[in-house]
């Protein structure tokens, strides 16, 4: 049978209770009549030889680049660059797929006679990965080959020693980026493209920057005007990584690109109804659901956190394409989008979402409340193309407990932004003038990130700035379900039912709204005409 | 007329602060302290006069005197049986010069410097202290023509605020109250003072980190004295004043009375960190304990071992920890306090504050009325009782801020009555049913709020 595409179903009266996240749980609700719900396509048919198909990449690259081998000889300084713990979601079965390319890679390296090869996390301003993590994406052959002889690093982007400065751009920004990567002879960077914001020049432009570099596009202005950076052309963040990456080549960096996407295959057998449609659940899918859900809510957070967050997903590769940064970026986003496209027509008044256990800042952690704010705002409501799903001065509507929880050793610095700044202002310009140059150069901040796996100083200011089109674009933000006062600090309402997030919301859109509900996850990306 | 007395007495002593022990302020009922009838006190000297409360604040070290947790140290320089009530906004019953030589005429609203230094007490020449107006240091509190009492409602012969029969005071006490301020402004002139003279003997410099433990009255004081003053050029301008309070309430007055930020106690530490520019070691990844920097000054608003243990590991080495808040016999490690080389100093009371640049030396009473009435204290009064219903207020005043209040004060300007503040509407109270009876131990009505 062949793959049914994503579709926008209408709910009439027979149209069961749709499944929504609430964090570390998910329930059914109701929907009115009339309302929409977007659902996405079913997985794309897996490659059926993963290694095949990345063996082919390399040797068959695009754009003007040679085949992997012909960059490769003996003497040569290589390095192999990949993305960090944040990507996919959920970490994907054994083996990743970062690991397939990777010791693809290392054995063409072999075979020909490279022996000075690093491999570098690109953590950006990320926190460092654990010893499990790294053997998870990289596996325990590449990990006993090349850790123990100090061969597998990650990215420091608060050490002096090993920042390059490259240069400006026209636009004045300042490309500073891994030493080690930049002066190599060949830098490889291994991407997964789980969505269309990741890849293109904003693997080494972002992925290896410094603060330095990086704050001229993760800032107010830049991330008000992506519209939506899920959409590259239509992105300034891309814009700016474009020009970064284009100077980078520029000066003399040689980038093979590797870029991998994946299906959307989210969830494993045992929880195989969550990316079901209602309507098609099976006796059996009902029955786990009303097992898993009353067990999850039972289950202490902390507890079903640990559960949640040990998921595999069963995420399968469904292209692979390597060689110029550009020439492969747009094949892989015609991959994203075969996957993820869902065509929806209009907009709507009041956008619905259920939020998840994760985001990708919380792989193994705790989702915070700007996490909370960034996986709604940030990222769900933009994963659009033309236009957003909700109209200008409409209304998102969130389900999450929103508790005011902290991971102390990854999110040190968003405890504080959470005491401290919000209470001061949500205003993304605001803080982004009066706080964030203090967080971005506080010295325990950079010690931790540094030396432990701490996400850096300024990575709050990120989040939230991430929702600074949404912030801009809508006019009431409403969580339904979540910690009253955690809602009120990130400047939303809280709600206890839809009910009443429906009567609160019709202060701003009517009594008569339009609703659209976001299926997610699996995840998708309308393309709104 | 009704007078709240404190009487030795051991078994009601113990019984105190076994009840003390479900709260502070509960101790109240079966404690040393008893309504009684009492007859005004007598004069003890020519230059004293008659003076009848108006308001009498419920301080800390009222609370812990009778919760039966106040420290021996006071033993010796305390007479009983005592009224207390040092915090006194009143009437004064004849002319009379004031403090500084100020005529204050026959019913004239004045307020009470509580301390019975050498001037009070008859004693020439003064000691050092008193001779350099330092009358909080005075070294004769426990000589002179007077029982021993560190101030008055700690002293057997003056009274105190918490009678309606009204004290005594001496002239050198007594400050006259401008018209522009409220009795509730006037009775928070004394822990007002309190403040003023923490802070300015405090080494604060510009630019300085300063941080403030607690934010009931004192910590809120504190924090309305070091605004006030270092907008007027009276010390040095902190970079950040960062308080420390439990609850919504007393995080809102915090910020409304000058403080740069008011967060939860327990954030308090890692607001320091930042605003240190420390980094910080122990517990857990994160976790902020022992900072490596820290606040230039601490000052501890509190006193109990939790607190002074929180300064030590939030100032920087060679900072200093101020105790304003009274402490009593408590277990602390002083090692950080040796290794950092920590200054540990007292804060106590007031007299005259030194000279600074263009501002000459000036009573810190003189410096408390200017913060009363340019910070508007009296908003720090939440609820008044009348000495009826002394066991309510004394609890009252015990979960200040687990129930929504900072300052708890008898009313004694009519007996019987009481008033409520809610979201600065101020309600008559009326008058409890039934009399009071003498002794007056059982309380007329009992109830969770004030007299309504």
């Amino acid at each position: 049978m062949s793959r049914r595409p994503g579709f926008v179903l209408e709910v009439d009266r027979s149209t069961p209770p749709t499944l929504v996240w609430r964090g570390e749980g998910f329930g059914l609700e109701t929907l009115p009549t009339g309302s929409r719900v977007i659902y996405a396509p079913e997985p794309v048919q897996p490659l059926e030889d993963p290694y095949a198909a990345i063996r082919h990449a390399l040797l068959h690259p695009l754009g003007d680049r040679d085949p992997l081998p012909a960059l490769l000889r003996p003497g040569m300084k290589l390095t192999v660059c990949f993305d960090d713990v944040s990507l996919p979601l959920p970490p994907m079965e054994a083996p990743d797929v970062r690991q397939m390319v990777i010791e693809t890679v290392l054995d063409m390296a072999a075979e020909a006679g490279v022996d000075d090869v690093l491999l570098v996390a690109a953590l950006a301003l990320h926190r460092r990965m654990t010893e499990d993590e790294l053997r998870h994406a990289l596996g325990d052959r590449v990990y006993d080959a090349f850790a123990p002889n100090g061969l597998l690093t990650q990215h420091d982007a608060e050490d002096p020693d090993n920042l390059l400065f490259i240069g400006e751009t026209a636009q004045g920004e300042e490309v500073e980026i891994n030493k080690r990567a930049a002066t190599s002879d060949l830098l490889v960077y291994v991407n997964i493209n789980l969505v269309a914001m990741d890849g293109g020049h904003k693997s080494v432009a972002t992925g290896l920057a410094s603060y330095r570099s990086l704050r001229h596009h993760h800032n107010p202005h830049t991330m008000r005007h992506s519209k939506s950076f899920m959409d590259q052309p239509s992105s300034e963040l891309h814009s700016s990584n474009w020009r970064m990456g284009r100077l980078i080549a520029e000066s003399g960096v040689k980038v093979f690109q590797i870029e991998t996407t994946l299906n959307n295959d989210t969830f494993p057998s045992g929880f195989g109804f969550l990316q079901k449609r209602e309507w098609e659940w099976s006796v059996r899918d009902r029955a786990k659901y009303l097992a898993t859900s009353a067990t999850l809510g039972k289950t202490p957070p902390r507890l079903a956190r640990q559960v949640l967050h040990s998921l595999r997903s069963p995420h399968a590769l469904t292209s692979v394409q390597a060689g110029e940064v550009e020439a492969v970026h747009a094949r892989t986003l015609e991959h994203v989008w075969a996957q993820q496209g869902v065509d929806v027509e209009g907009q709507t008044d009041i956008l619905t979402m259920g939020l998840p256990y994760i985001c990708p800042y919380n792989v193994n952690s705790i989702m915070n409340p700007i996490l909370v704010a960034c996986l709604g705002l940030g990222y769900f409501f933009n994963m659009y193309r033309g236009k957003p799903l909700v109209r200008e001065g409409g209304v998102v509507v969130m389900w999450h407990p929103t508790r005011p929880e902290f991971h102390p050793g990854h999110h040190p610095s968003y405890i504080d932004f959470y005491e401290q700044v919000l209470p001061e202002t949500v205003d993304p310009s605001r803080m982004h003038k009066e706080f964030e140059e203090s967080f971005a150069t506080d010295p325990w901040y950079v010690h931790l990130y540094r030396t432990g796996h701490a996400y850096h100083g300024v990575h709050p200011f990120y989040m939230w700035y991430w929702c600074a089109h949404a912030l801009a674009h809508v006019g009431r933000v409403i969580v339904v379900g979540g910690d009253p006062r955690a809602v009120r600090r990130l400047g939303f309402s809280p709600a206890s039912s839809l009910d009443d997030a429906l009567e609160i919301a019709s202060d701003v859109v009517g009594p008569s709204p339009t609703l659209t509900h976001v299926h997610n996850p699996p995840l998708f990306m309308s393309d709104v005409r | 007329m009704s007078t709240l007395l404190f009487e030795r007495s051991l078994p009601r002593f113990a019984a105190a602060r076994v009840a003390s022990a479900f709260g502070s302020g509960k101790g109240a009922g079966v404690g040393p302290l008893r309504l009684v009838e009492r007859d005004e006190p007598e004069l003890p000297a020519p230059g004293w006069v008659h003076v009848d409360p108006l308001l009498s604040g419920i301080c800390g070290s009222d609370l812990a005197t009778l919760d039966g947790r106040s420290s021996h140290y006071f033993e010796d320089i305390v007479s009983f049986p005592f009224v207390p009530g040092h915090e006194v906004v009143g009437i004064v019953r004849d002319e009379t010069p004031g403090a500084g030589g100020t005529a204050l005429a026959a019913g004239s609203r004045v307020v009470l410097q509580p301390v019975l230094g050498c001037a009070a007490r008859g004693i020439e020449p003064p000691c050092p202290a008193c001779a350099a107006g330092q009358v909080g240091n005075c070294g004769r509190v426990a000589f002179g023509h007077l029982r021993p009492g560190l101030q008055t409602g700690f002293c057997a012969e003056t009274g105190g605020g918490w009678s309606s029969s009204g004290l005594v005071a001496h002239s050198s006490q007594l400050y006259a109250v401008p018209d522009a301020l409220s009795d509730a402004d006037a009775v928070t002139v004394e822990p007002t003072a309190c403040a003023v003279h923490a802070v300015l003997g405090a080494p604060i410099e510009h630019g300085d980190v300063v941080a403030v433990l607690g934010a009931g009255t004192l910590g809120l004081l504190v924090t309305a004295a070091l605004s006030h003053l270092s907008v007027a050029g009276r010390c040095a301008t902190p970079s950040a004043v960062l308080v420390g309070a439990r609850y919504a309430h007393q995080q809102r007055l915090a910020r409304e009375l000058g403080a740069g930020e008011a967060l939860p106690s327990d954030q308090l530490a890692r607001a320091v960190r930042r605003r240190s520019h420390s980094l910080s070691y122990g517990g857990s990844p994160g976790t902020t304990t022992t900072l490596s920097g820290g606040a230039d000054v601490v000052l501890d608003c509190v006193g109990s071992p939790e607190s002074i243990a929180q300064a030590l590991a939030m100032v920087r080495p060679r900072g200093t920890v101020s105790l304003v808040g009274m402490p009593g016999k408590v277990t602390v490690d002083l090692a950080p306090l040796w290794h950092r080389e920590v200054r540990l100093a007292g804060a106590y009371a007031y007299g005259i504050e030194p000279e600074r640049d263009v501002h000459p030396a000036v009573p810190t009473f003189s410096l408390a009325f200017e913060v009363a009435a340019a910070q508007r204290t009296g908003r720090l009064v939440s609820a008044t009782y009348p000495l009826t219903r002394f066991e309510d207020a004394v609890a009252h005043a015990g979960a200040a801020g687990r129930r929504g209040a900072v300052k708890i004060a008898f009313d004694v300007r009519h007996p019987g009555l009481g008033t409520e503040r809610h979201g600065g509407q101020r309600r008559a109270g009326r008058r409890p049913a039934g009399p009071n009876e003498r002794p007056a131990r059982t309380s007329t009505q009992r109830g969770k709020g004030p007299a309504r």
